[in-house]
């Protein structure tokens, strides 16, 4: 068989316009004016929704294999700059990132999946249980704070009292009231607005962000006490709850109470409600949201832990705080990627969130350079486009058994940048959008400003 | 979090001690410890035989999983790696002797070149050749490993040979994968001996082929006593080796401060080479063992057992080789009687709750020593 070189060609030049566009998008947000940036972000947006929807002879010019590969890239990217913000800008060294995916998909795919079967009651016991979590979380940490030098494990079995307690009342109110708005709602035999398009859509917006949440506080309980083990531990330990998120999803309708979920055959018939629209708005929201973290006085205390927690302890830094705000962070980001992920494919295995592919995050993340969104972002879409994308099509040219020999260039190439670049392909640089805003002027004081753009490397 | 940060700068000076509250935690730990408890006693009077058989395939498991995390703790306890590609050099040692005897017929060679020899003497040189070509294989593909990946990084930061050991392992298990060369399937794996199996029951008996033992009866095979043995062995001349012996002098001496050891003569580079080179042909003899125990072979056959092995040396503090071998057996035993008594699938997930436990109650292992703060 022989490569076509058009279809190289045409690759190529697809993966340099989705580079272009990624480089347009910092660029773009990171203008002076309000009205440029709002412009500049919905012209990068029409761009790619025209080149969805309008055809070229028979085929639009993006085809689905194409949009497919762009919201993948949108959550992947989600998923590993959540890690980039763990491991790359607070230095705790996480394989747990694909856990939280998972638990993300899972758990959004679930809310839709009972709403378009006539059953609101999901979406209410999720966003109640979520709330009075994140409500007792929040309680028990303020409360708790009173307490001086408080054993780990102690705070722990508090945290989880509290939140098994909140879970259980979430389901015993959802269960009641679920009956009760049933006439609001519609059930599978009166559909009422549980059948309207316009309801899915706003379920689906909510169930994302449910799911987030819930991974966010399924993050704060393993993490509080995990993150005190220490890096390596900790890398290890992240990697079991992967494991352990997996044999659940696994077994999830006979140790889990979700037959939906038909454990290791698979979820099937979650709505495709994914659009070029909602994988562009959660990837933005990270993007941003991440953005003002880092360069907040909370991001430059996430940073300090990174590079010197000694001396951060010394600054007044709560460190295990600190860790545990990045890591809780991160994993929201992981779980919006994930809900995202769950309504643009349709179908959830298990063997999705294998820890095997769970590394890939992590490959990202290195190949950008730690502490680099720029270089994440980049990665993120340089690696579905072009490893995903155009090596696996090429190569299925070649023959049947070639696209198996991309997993064996991964870890060469991995092999390769750790060997040559160990700081990453972008190491520390950003640009536009991301780089560090640059403080007013104090009477034309220049070296007031710090230099601009430039987040320390990592030691 | 963000409302808990401001809180957390807003509250008085004085505040109480969090010791008062560390019965809560004690209290939980009892409670889980507790639960344990009554759960083994309780199966253990509800059916003494099935019990004992399931600690009997526990300590199969152990054996085994001690010998790779000898491994995993020398390593560590040197140069601080967690040598990722450990459980693939495992892999490696199932598959090199898959190939040695069902390509080369190795195991049969005393029979070709002596024909007269009684087959017991040919079975157990043959199986012994088998075992040692293949530790003699991994220790050679550790050895490179660690010359061509790991020693250019040595004085790169820890996270970046953490990362290349990954990068080895996926090459590892997907180069293997490869048609040409293993393929992804699952291997009926040709043991070098046979399996002969015996059960206890009014007396030892052997089980003939196509019968079945009678009901509450508890068997064993040779092999889980030849994998009991080896291990034990193993790991008393591991112990000789390390405290007894110049290189094992040397070893110590490494782990305790590589630039003193450096300064004092020794080979640091060859010290290490070597712990490799052990450690490896030590997981290559369990991959054969294991191979043989559970004849189905693929590329990802290390994956976990390898994290589990990792895990035991982590339990029994990691740099001390009979703290590996009691962490591998506690490790066995919570998988067997897991898979028996909860719930099969969630015998993967007990390994890593075990250690999250212990390591929140002794942060260095069961075996460690408190690590000291270093300059």
């Amino acid at each position: 068989m022989e490569l076509d070189p058009l279809s190289l060609l045409i690759s190529i030049v697809k993966i340099a316009a989705v580079m272009a566009w990624v480089y347009g998008l910092l660029r773009v947000m990171g203008h002076a004016s309000k009205w440029v940036k709002i412009g500049g972000i919905i012209a990068l947006f029409a761009v790619v929704q025209l080149a969805i929807s309008i055809n070229v002879g028979d085929s639009p010019i993006l085809n689905n294999f194409d949009t497919g590969l762009l919201f993948q890239a949108c959550t992947i990217t989600m998923v590993s700059l959540g890690l980039n913000l763990i491991y790359g800008f607070n230095g705790q060294f996480s394989l747990g990132q694909w856990g939280f995916y998972g638990i993300g998909a899972y758990a959004a795919a679930d809310i839709t999946y009972r709403w378009t079967n006539g059953d609101a009651a999901g979406l209410l016991v999720a966003g109640i249980g979520v709330i009075l979590i994140g409500v007792v979380i929040l309680g028990l940490n303020r409360f708790l704070s009173r307490y001086r030098g408080l054993p780990v494990l102690s705070a722990f079995t508090l945290y989880l009292i509290g939140v098994i307690i909140a879970g259980v009342a979430a389901y015993y109110i959802g269960a009641t009231l679920g009956p009760m708005l049933a006439p609001l709602f519609g059930t599978s035999d009166v559909p009422g607005i549980l059948r309207s398009d316009l309801a899915l859509q706003v379920v689906f917006v909510l169930a994302v962000f449910i799911a987030g949440a819930f991974a966010a506080e399924v993050a704060f309980l393993f993490g509080l006490p995990v993150l005190t083990l220490g890096s390596d531990y900790f890398g290890i330990a992240s990697l079991g709850f992967v494991i352990v998120v997996n044999t659940l999803m696994v077994n999830s309708d006979t140790i889990l109470p979700f037959p939906e979920m038909k454990g290791g055959r698979g979820m099937v018939g979650i709505p495709q409600v994914t659009t070029w629209f909602y994988a562009f708005f959660f990837l933005l929201l990270v993007i941003v949201v991440m953005r003002n973290i880092i360069h907040s006085s909370t991001g430059r205390a996430i940073l300090s832990v990174r590079e010197d927690e000694t001396a951060s302890k010394a600054m007044g830094i709560n460190i295990a705080n600190y860790k545990l705000l990045s890591f809780v962070t991160g994993s929201l980001f992981a779980g919006l990627g994930g809900g995202v992920y769950a309504h643009y494919i349709g179908f959830l295995s298990p063997g999705t969130f294998d820890f095997l592919i769970g590394f890939n995050p992590l490959i990202i993340v290195v190949f950008g350079g730690l502490g680099s969104m720029t270089g994440t972002l980049v990665a993120g879409f340089f690696w579905m486009f072009f490893l995903e994308g155009m090596l696996r099509v090429l190569l299925g040219q070649l023959g049947t058994e070639a696209p198996t020999w991309r997993f064996v260039l991964y870890p060469i190439t991995l092999l390769l940048m750790m060997l040559v670049r160990p700081k990453g392909l972008l190491g520390s640089v950003e640009w536009g959008f991301l780089k560090r805003p640059v403080a007013p002027r104090r009477g034309g004081n220049d070296s007031a400003r710090g230099p601009a753009g430039v987040v320390p490397a990592l030691k | 979090m963000q409302q808990a940060n401001t809180s957390q700068r807003s509250v008085p000076a004085t505040r109480k001690s969090g010791a008062r509250l560390a019965w809560i935690g004690r209290a939980f730990l009892l409670a889980l410890a507790l639960f344990a408890v009554i759960v083994l006693v309780r199966s253990f009077f509800d059916n003494p035989q099935l019990f004992a058989q399931i600690v009997i395939s526990g300590l199969q498991l152990g054996f085994v999983y001690a010998l790779i995390a000898l491994g995993y703790t020398m390593v560590y306890g040197i140069v601080k790696l967690i040598n990722f590609a450990h459980g693939d050099v495992f892999m490696a040692g199932a598959f090199v002797s898959f190939f040695a005897v069902t390509r080369f017929q190795l195991h049969l060679w005393p029979a070709m070149v002596f024909p007269n020899l009684p087959p017991i003497v040919v079975t157990v040189v043959g199986s012994i050749t088998v075992i040692l070509l293949s530790m003699a294989v991994c220790a050679l593909m550790a050895v490179t490993i660690e010359r061509v990946a790991y020693k250019p990084l040595r004085t790169a930061p820890r996270i970046a040979a953490l990362i290349t050991a990954i990068g080895v392992s996926f090459f590892l298990e997907y180069f293997g994968a490869l048609n040409f060369v293993f393929s992804p399937r699952f291997i009926p794996y040709q043991r070098p001996f046979d399996v002969v199996t015996w059960y206890i029951f009014d007396g030892i008996h052997q089980v003939m082929p196509g019968q079945n033992p009678p009901q509450g009866s508890i068997t064993f095979s040779n092999i889980a006593i030849i994998i009991m043995v080896v291990s034990i062995l193993m790991q008393l001349s591991l112990q000789f080796l390390v405290r007894r012996t110049r290189i094992g002098k040397a070893m110590r001496a490494t782990a305790f401060d590589k630039q003193a050891a450096q300064l004092m003569g020794i080979n640091v580079d060859r010290v290490i080479s070597i712990t490799f080179a052990i450690g490896s042909a030590f997981a290559g003899l369990g991959g054969v063992l294991y191979a043989i125990a559970y004849p189905s072979i693929n590329t990802l056959l290390g994956v976990l057992p390898g994290l589990k092995a990792f895990v035991a040396a982590v339990l029994g503090g990691i740099g001390s080789i009979p703290g590996a071998f009691v962490g591998a057996l506690i490790m066995g035993q919570a998988e067997a009687l897991t898979a028996g008594y909860i719930s099969t699938p969630m015998r993967d997930a007990i390994a890593f709750t075990i250690l999250i436990v212990v390591l929140l109650v002794r942060p260095t292992g069961i075996f460690g020593e408190p690590e000291k703060e270093k300059a």
